[in-house]
């Protein structure tokens, strides 16, 4: 019988788990600016996310998702990106974020259940966060098709996880960049637990990379803990779809090392020793390692950027507990550009009643 | 002048909007080269050119969330979803995104756009093709609910909806799609929105209705009329959010109320226009609220679609019931 399709996924990656090169690495990972930069920025979001945890723990902000482990998918991709590039966020990209520019006394209100962290700097045509899973895939989709009808050279990313790749709107989303030719990247950072179900559970595929196959994009496995593989991952992706190639699924390997929110309890769900092999795959370990061979990297200067992030990260928090709080009369104003008569009678029954803290 | 039957009165206020507003795009299921299957996108994409009217993949949830990712960026996505009985998929996005993208980024990202649906019974359609759910969507906040019932109203508030800034439910009742032509001058003037329209005045009881049953309501207030009951027909035109001024001016001269849907009774906006009324209009009214609406079963296929809604007969005994007691 003949054979009418056939396809292979390519697993790419550079720097082993001690950080040591196994072929021939990009011209990037020669720029030392541009290498500490990331690096600063990964250590950026483990801090911000440790403190981020401290404070859930303490009552100050709300059930919160860390991103224990996700450093370098989030930083090397959010790195090869743009501004004027879109991304569609799911709600654990915390160093993504970061990097474009947002504060993280916003991210802080975000959690803290504070609408106006969402109101964000940094690009301002990027998405929130994205709570249904996989949703956003659809956002970025259409924010392609935008800049693609302006003629604009730039391109949507839609970050989502392992778990959202089961969802009929990462599938409709995909399709639709493949029927459609949209610059839009979809980066499915597979860190093998959606909450409790590990990926083996979520689909009979063998990679998560080869569902783009189905709807005619490219698609590519990549080592998510390796930074160097994600950010040349990322910028061949993205400039795929800025010049005009077409759309690409790209799945990032990776771990989910804290729990899945500060309300679950991963202990219930998988082994101890999983986790402590999977930490000594840990990005930021691994990149140490590579600052240290390459840069000369030493251990002071380790500690003293640790001690200026979490300086840095102390002096948000200050911003985000000294924000005033918000006003009950600011969930009418922003429901409609032009108020219903009806809502404006309940903003003032609203007003007459303080909000208890 | 033109005298257009609803749905022209669709595409002529599409086309209108399309020439001065580059920003509107036109996109769904058929609304290309073959101009919609009830031909309300025919032509368009002629005179605007497959850039900006296109057709999609078949999938609704994907049809709306590039809508909110168009709207976002800047664009005034104007979808079609082919039948209301096909929204369902949509409901994730316009429900978690679209009516939240203002409020949850306080304003930094907005989401205008107009998802246009055919909806009711009456054609004598295939299973699924005959809902009238309007409520399920009045019922969100952060969304408008438009219903033209009209070649005027529909030319007028659809070009009010797609110039407004958040998103708007536009249901288009298939059944009067061509049920009688007006004159529609193409002025480009909307009507309003959050507006009820006082289509007939009267004296005695004020009904109530909107979408295709607007028609058999006005059909029985011409017959209830030779019988000397002299009817108000109010159009409800937005069903979200409910115009109360105008029904409780109305009901305050009438001092009764008649309220007319096609969608199952229970759980349907009629409870909505009964509540007001009875919440802020309870001293002018002089008889219960009486409701006419479709059964509270799911609506059956074409050969008891006419048994299943409120026909010109049901309408008149609601009034007799209603100015009887």
């Amino acid at each position: 019988m003949p054979v009418v399709a056939k396809f292979e996924i390519t697993y790419t990656q550079f720097l082993d788990e001690h950080g040591k090169a196994q072929q021939e690495l990009p011209e990037f990972a020669a720029d030392a600016d541009e290498m500490a930069r990331m690096y600063r920025f990964m250590h950026l979001t483990r801090v911000f996310d440790q403190r981020c945890i401290n404070l859930q723990r303490t009552g100050q902000v709300n059930t919160i998702a860390s991103s224990h482990g996700h450093e370098a998918a989030q930083i090397g991709l959010a790195s090869a990106m743009r501004p004027e590039d879109v991304l569609a966020p799911s709600y654990r990209e915390h160093g993504a974020v970061l990097w474009r520019g947002v504060r993280m006394s916003q991210l802080l209100a975000v959690w803290g259940g504070d609408e106006r962290g969402h109101d964000w700097d940094g690009a301002r045509h990027d998405f929130p966060y994205c709570v249904p899973i996989a949703t956003q895939c659809l956002h970025a989709a259409g924010a392609a098709l935008a800049l693609k009808m302006r003629g604009q050279e730039a391109c949507a990313v839609a970050l989502c996880g392992d778990g959202a790749t089961s969802e009929g709107a990462f599938y409709e989303a995909l399709n639709a960049a493949g029927a459609m030719e949209l610059p839009v990247v979809f980066w499915v950072t597979n860190n093998r637990y959606a909450i409790s179900m590990n990926v083996q559970d979520q689909t009979g595929a063998e990679t998560l990379a080869q569902k783009a196959i189905a709807v005619g994009i490219h698609g590519e496995q990549v080592d998510g803990n390796d930074l160097i593989a994600v950010r040349n991952a990322a910028e061949i992706a993205l400039r795929r779809a800025r010049s005009g190639g077409g759309a690409s699924l790209v799945e990032a390997l990776s771990y989910r090392l804290g729990d899945h929110t500060t309300a679950d309890d991963a202990t219930r769900y998988r082994p101890d020793e999983e986790v402590e092999q999977a930490a000594r795959r840990a990005p930021l370990h691994r990149m140490k390692r590579f600052m240290q061979e390459h840069f000369g990297w030493t251990g002071e200067q380790e500690e003293a950027l640790i001690a200026e992030l979490e300086a840095e990260v102390e002096k948000e928090v200050e911003a985000y507990l000294a924000m005033p709080p918000p006003k009950i009369e600011d969930i009418f104003e922003h429901q409609f550009a032009n108020m219903p008569a009806a809502l404006e009678a309940q903003r003032e029954i609203a007003h007459r009643y303080p909000v208890p803290d | 002048m033109a005298n257009l039957t609803l749905v022209e009165a669709v595409n002529q206020a599409l086309a209108w909007e399309m020439a001065h507003d580059d920003s509107v795009v036109v996109f769904g299921e058929d609304v290309g080269v073959n101009g919609g299957v009830f031909r309300a996108t025919v032509g368009l994409q002629e005179k605007f050119g497959a850039e900006r009217v296109f057709d999609t993949p078949l999938a609704e949830a994907m049809i709306a969330g590039l809508s909110v990712g168009l709207a976002t960026q800047g664009f005034k996505p104007v979808p079609e979803i082919q039948f209301m009985g096909f929204i369902y998929p949509a409901l994730d996005q316009i429900v978690s995104h679209a009516s939240r993208m203002r409020n949850r980024t306080r304003g930094r990202l907005t989401c205008p756009m107009v998802l246009r649906a055919p909806f009711g019974t009456g054609i004598r359609a295939p299973e699924h093709h005959s809902e009238s759910t309007e409520a399920m969507f009045a019922h969100m906040p952060g969304v408008r609910v438009v219903i033209p019932s009209s070649p005027v109203r529909a030319y007028g508030l659809l070009l009010s909806a797609i110039r407004d800034l958040d998103p708007v439910i536009f249901l288009e009742p298939k059944r009067i799609y061509r049920a009688f032509r007006q004159e529609v001058p193409d002025n480009g003037e909307g009507l309003p929105l959050d507006k009820a329209f006082v289509t007939r005045p009267g004296t005695d009881v004020t009904l109530i209705s909107w979408g295709a049953s607007a028609l058999e309501t006005w059909n029985a207030a011409g017959e209830l009329a030779d019988e000397g009951i002299d009817c108000e027909v109010v159009d409800l035109a937005t069903v979200s959010p409910i115009d109360k001024d105008t029904i409780l001016e109305s009901v305050s001269r009438t001092g009764r109320a008649v309220i007319v849907h096609e969608a199952a009774v229970s759980g349907g906006l009629g409870g909505e226009v009964a509540a007001i009324l009875a919440s802020e209009g309870l001293y002018s009214l002089e008889a219960p609220v009486v409701r006419v609406g479709g059964f509270d079963a799911v609506p059956p296929l074409a050969r008891m679609e006419y048994g299943y809604i409120p026909g010109v007969q049901r309408i008149k005994d609601a009034v007799h019931e209603c100015m009887e007691s």
